[in-house]
């Protein structure tokens, strides 16, 4: 017994190591005080204090956020109505087409894909004077690409999702857009959050994209980083590399802490609706208890 | 028998539905051929254009000129890629090196995402978010975050040296060694999921009736794990592959000059030798390349939605 398990130890530290030695070796040498990034020198703070004061990249953090915050808004409306197109519409003129461009970006290559658009926006712009490379050209073209990532997330969702009750609520006289908005809607809410989230993270860390794209003046963050990587090793990228890490460890915490609170919550109105179980539930938290009973 | 939403539902709401189901449909359908489907055929459309008379712009591909059609589509771009030998090593040497990737993320992550799957129920979530947590953070600064180790100064070196393994600093950067440690580490999460979710709901009494049929540990795991999760290792292996072919930071960032890769190569024929035309035409054969692994993992993706009906 004890010998089979040694081998499954091993290879998931070996391969754990490997995801998660980098990004401690990064957080740890961001407080290095020693001219060579790499040869320690004892703590400091210095590097951390020169990135806030770091024009460059506090201009290209602010261009990443809005870009990102558009994309990941967009992303997820688009993708949840692409979603349930090819979900719940059994056959429509351009199904198996609108399924093929919702792929496409999840594995092509992203240099081809940012070509193509900056072709397209440079053909354009020669024909009609807008759009000038920037803001709006960078959030296209992220926007292309997380679209399908989040249509992924939902469209998963809305498989596993119970039909029963949308089809109750139908029985029961909703027109199909109440029914969206009641039921379905509520009942997907957390594939739309973590789509937004993965829209969002993926936005915020394009840099093929983001290259093609942005104009001058107008460069985002991983771009800014891309380049004076490419130059070699260098403190301020481990100081925001390091930043990224933190929040990303805050995020987690924050998130999973609601998650337990939200799971006690359920587990306790679900004690309560046994106990009472003359008096019928909520029809929301009906719905919502039930979604992860059954799937087809 | 299911009946979805779009079943006929009686006439009197019938109409109202249509409309709002148009929209559903055509909303991201719009978006995804104005800004999709458009750019490709503009890629399409340049590679094979002529550049104008003034150098900023292109000749139409057609053009009726003194009482004449005339047809301008120049194919030059591609007969450079193909004449010249350069481009042709640059294709194969990055569909090489996108195997290389797939087979080590394989390797490497099939036994992880089984172990995972076969882990109690109570710990696989955690499992799982420990692997997802890395793809939260900068993909561009975890790549980057191997420069710190593997330089000749880096933290290998160190303890290498240290440890009295190696007399001398190893020189790891820049070479096929780093360039593959950061193409497995950016992909592996590629593999290793859809690894995980169809080991995850094979069932294990099969391998139970192998083994009490006589066979031994690896036979079962050739004849019953692996045929049961092909589905898995397909789609893995063509996440990785796919995208690991046209790769451009991580070559930049971790491999050396001589390492050839047609990502990198498309890049500079644009931004440096500002040759649109030839740019697109690399792209075109890039997407060329690819079609037939995108036609597979797509008709999987479509088997997995209908099966899921």
């Amino acid at each position: 017994m004890k010998k089979t398990a040694v081998l499954p130890l091993t290879w998931m530290i070996l391969v754990y190591l490997f995801l998660y030695l980098p990004i401690v070796v990064l957080v740890v040498y961001s407080f290095n005080d020693s001219r060579m990034v790499t040869i320690w020198g004892g703590w400091t703070f210095k590097w951390y204090g020169a990135v806030v004061h770091d024009q460059e990249v506090i201009s290209g953090l602010i261009l990443s956020l809005k870009v990102a915050l558009a994309t990941a808004t967009t992303s997820v409306l688009l993708g949840t109505l692409a979603a349930f197109a090819l979900v719940r519409y059994r056959r429509f003129a351009g199904k198996s087409l609108l399924n093929f461009m919702i792929n496409i970006p999840l594995v092509m290559p992203t240099v081809v894909i940012a070509l193509a658009l900056l072709l397209f926006f440079v053909t354009v712009q020669k024909a009609i004077g807008f759009p000038q490379k920037g803001f709006f050209t960078i959030y296209i073209g992220h926007t292309i690409m997380a679209i399908s990532y989040a249509a992924v997330v939902i469209q998963s969702r809305l498989k596993e999702m119970d039909r029963s009750i949308e089809e109750a609520a139908m029985d029961l006289g909703a027109r199909p857009f109440q029914v969206f908005m009641l039921v379905t809607l509520p009942s997907i809410s957390q594939a739309l959050v973590s789509a937004w989230l993965l829209a969002f993270s993926l936005s915020l860390d394009e840099v093929v994209i983001s290259a093609f794209l942005s104009g001058p003046g107008s460069t985002t963050l991983p771009v800014v980083i891309f380049s004076r990587a490419r130059l070699g090793l260098s403190p301020t990228i481990n100081v925001v590399g390091a930043i990224t890490v933190y929040l990303v460890v805050i995020a987690v915490a924050v998130s999973s802490l609601i998650m337990a609170r939200r799971e006690r919550q359920r587990a306790r109105l679900a004690a309560q609706a046994l106990r009472l179980d003359a008096e019928p539930p909520q029809p929301r938290e009906f719905g919502v208890g039930l979604m992860t009973a059954e799937g087809r | 028998m299911p009946t979805s939403i779009d079943t006929p539902t009686p006439r009197t709401t019938r109409k109202p539905f249509n409309w709002g189901r148009t929209l559903v449909i055509g909303i991201p359908q719009i978006w995804l051929l104005a800004f999709l489907l458009a750019p490709f055929f503009i890629l399409l459309k340049i590679s094979v254009s002529e550049t104008d008379a003034l150098g900023i712009g292109f000749n139409p591909l057609v053009s009726y000129v003194n009482d004449a059609l005339q047809v301008n589509i120049r194919f030059s771009p591609y007969l450079a890629l193909v004449r010249d030998s350069l481009y042709i090593v640059t294709y194969l040497s990055s569909l090489w090196y996108a195997l290389m990737t797939t087979v080590l993320c394989l390797v490497i992550g099939y036994p992880f995402a089984y172990f995972i799957a076969r882990a109690k129920p109570t710990v696989r979530p955690a499992l799982l978010m420990l692997v997802m947590l890395p793809f939260w953070t900068s993909f561009l600064i975890r790549i980057y975050a191997w420069k710190n180790l593997l330089d000749v100064n880096g933290l290998v070196n160190q303890v290498l040296l240290w440890a009295g393994i190696i007399q001398h600093p190893l020189r790891m950067m820049f070479t096929e060694f780093s360039f593959m440690v950061g193409m497995v580490y950016g992909y592996i999460p590629f593999m290793i999921l859809p690894l995980y979710a169809t080991l995850v709901k094979m069932d294990h009494r099969l391998v139970e009736a192998a083994a009490d049929l006589g066979s031994t540990p690896l036979k079962t795991f050739w004849l019953v794990t692996v045929p049961l999760s092909k589905s898995g290792i397909i789609a893995g292996s063509l996440l990785v592959f796919i995208p690991a072919v046209g790769e451009y930071v991580i070559p930049e960032l971790l491999a050396g000059p001589s390492t050839l890769n047609i990502g990198r190569v498309m890049w500079n024929e644009f931004f440096l030798n500002l040759d649109w035309q030839r740019a697109s035409a690399v792209a075109i054969v890039m997407i060329v390349l690819i079609l037939v692994p995108i036609a597979v993992f797509n008709r999987y993706q479509t088997q997995s939605l209908e099966r899921a009906r």
